[in-house]
């Protein structure tokens, strides 16, 4: 079901820890959905110098945690700010598309770890644009 | 992913068809070919065998040969036991009763029913998966027609009081159906002394093969046809026969029962290892009855971690299990029978499943053992929702 790109991220995931003194926490997600996203991000001159995650959830939620945690470090935060879920798919090889909602988890745990940086120096936080949490049909129904 | 261990431990999903079984339907493919409603005496022999195999099913039952009706399977059993009563007796009344915990072949069967404008009462269960009897009863209403619960539940393995429930249907008058399928092989299961009118039953579950199944209609009930064609199965079921797939029914359930004491003992002398092992995991509960369940099943929760990643780590282990959690479903919805047991969302995520089958040895038990805690710790670890006193980093 899932590619081995997927496979290798959820059986060696990458950044799998706690920063104790992380710059930007952000935690996304719900237990009735099913996955729970926290990362962590370290900030220096407004570049993401460290990223860490912690998950509870499937194989495309770890997967992705991993990845995207992979793929903003070195990043400014507006770089960071812009990956997509969908990019991080494609990162992965593609997700099943039960699974894609796994994904936005890791786009909104992003903006939400900036988000908690910006407001931690007195700044105002980014908005959202379109598109987050699509797919999820679990989160926020019923 | 190439493995030295090799663990099936999902019977309930679906067992291997024994070699013997294979055996007995080979001949029935290219040789004994002929279509059983046939005339001329090549198809005698297919003929000849399905009744040997109703016979050996009706034997397994406890029912008369007349009272079996072969189909494609569990889901078309279900599908035809509540749509064949619903449309015979529709006009009496147009009330259905079965529980929250049936299977989908079950529960999706009514919710169509609904539609057409039947009422039907979703009978609560007890923490443990269990129906109580007294609520059947309370649920009775003047245009019941159909009373449908379950011998045992696919996912906890609870055995419901099905005697007790087919007792106050009569009384009432009333249809009671239930769906077997988990139980064959595993306990003894008696239409007869479980009054049930309609019973479905499948081959894959014990040994057969999949796509095969059989209803038992007790003689006299007024039932439609699910599938409408030529004049197979008494002019009940239409259809050119399943030969092969209904001598192999035959063959497995008559395997089955003879084995079924034997195995049961050894099923539940090495369920109880697995369960007093796992449980030495800490935050970790035993879902379902603790002695009402069948021989073969484990559910375990285990807080903080979700199913499917579990699954995942136990298949690169060599160990083949299944989970409630929504992530493996296409819905995202947890397994709706640990709700209905008041589990909560969260914790019906973290659910395993395991289910020992005839292959199953104490060597298993014990490789199962030693991989599950160190799966549950590695997620543990993983997981923000973890209490630092179980993190081992
Ligand atoms: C309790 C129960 N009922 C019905 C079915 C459906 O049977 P089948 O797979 O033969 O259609 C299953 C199997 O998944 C089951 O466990
Ligand atoms: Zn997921």
């Amino acid at each position: 079901m899932y590619s081995e790109t997927v496979m290798d991220h959820f059986n060696n995931p990458r950044n799998q820890r706690e920063i104790p003194d992380a710059d930007g926490i952000g935690e996304v997600g719900n237990q009735k959905c099913g996955d729970i996203m926290r990362i962590f991000l370290k900030i220096h001159d407004n570049v993401i110098e460290d990223a860490s995650f912690q998950t509870f959830g499937c194989g495309a939620a770890v997967a992705s945690s991993s990845m995207a945690t992979e793929m903003i470090k070195g990043k400014t935060l507006e770089e960071a700010w812009e990956i997509s879920n969908k990019a991080v798919a494609e990162a992965l090889e593609g997700l099943p598309p039960q699974k894609l909602h796994c994904s936005v988890l890791a786009e909104e745990a992003i903006h939400a770890a900036i988000n908690n940086y910006l407001e931690k120096m007195g700044l105002e936080p980014w908005e959202e644009g379109e598109g987050s949490c699509a797919g999820c049909s679990g989160c926020g129904t019923d | 992913m190439e493995n030295k261990h090799e663990i099936y431990l999902d019977n309930a999903a679906t067992t291997r068809t024994h070699p013997d079984v294979v055996s007995a339907m080979l001949p029935y493919f290219s040789l004994h070919f002929g279509n059983p409603s046939s005339l001329y005496s090549i198809a005698r022999s297919s003929r000849t065998a399905i009744e040997e195999a109703r016979r050996k099913v009706a034997a397994a039952l406890g029912a008369d040969e007349r009272e079996i009706f072969f189909t494609s399977g569990g889901t078309e059993s279900d599908n035809w036991a509540i749509r064949g009563i619903a449309s015979a007796h529709g006009k009496k009344g147009r009330h259905i009763i079965t529980t929250a915990i049936e299977h989908h072949a079950v529960l999706h069967t009514v919710e169509a029913l609904e539609k057409e404008g039947f009422e039907i009462t979703y009978l609560p269960v007890d923490e443990y998966g269990m129906v109580s009897p007294e609520s059947v009863e309370e649920a009775i209403r003047p245009d019941t027609i159909l009373i449908s619960v379950m011998l045992a539940n696919n996912e906890i393995g609870t055995i419901q009081p099905v005697q007790k429930i087919g007792e106050i249907a009569r009384s009432h008058k009333i249809i009671f159906h239930s769906d077997a399928v988990q139980a064959i092989g595993q306990i003894p299961v008696d239409v007869r002394t479980m009054n049930v009118d309609l019973l479905s039953i499948s081959a894959h579950k014990f040994g057969g093969p999949k796509g095969v199944g059989a209803l038992f209609i007790r003689r006299g009930l007024r039932i439609d046809p699910l599938l409408y064609g030529g004049a197979q199965e008494q002019r009940r079921r239409a259809g050119t026969e399943n030969v092969p797939g209904i001598v192999g029914l035959g063959a497995a359930i008559e395997r089955a029962a003879a084995m079924m004491s034997e195995k049961a003992e050894r099923m539940k002398k090495l369920r109880k290892r697995l369960i007093d092992g796992l449980l030495t995991i800490p935050k970790s509960r035993l879902n379902g009855h603790p002695t009402e369940r069948l021989p073969n099943n484990v559910n375990i929760i285990f807080d903080y971690i979700e199913g499917e990643s579990i699954l995942l780590l136990l298949d690169a282990n060599g160990i083949a299990a299944s989970t409630g959690s929504a992530c493996t479903s296409a819905s995202l919805d947890p397994s709706h029978v640990l709700l209905a047991c008041g589990l909560p969302h969260e914790q019906a995520h973290g659910s395993l499943r395991l289910t020992l089958g005839e292959e199953t040895t104490e060597a298993d038990i014990d490789y199962v053992l030693g991989v599950v805690p160190t799966v549950v710790q590695r997620l543990r670890d993983m997981s923000p929702l973890t209490p630092k006193e179980l993190r081992t980093r």
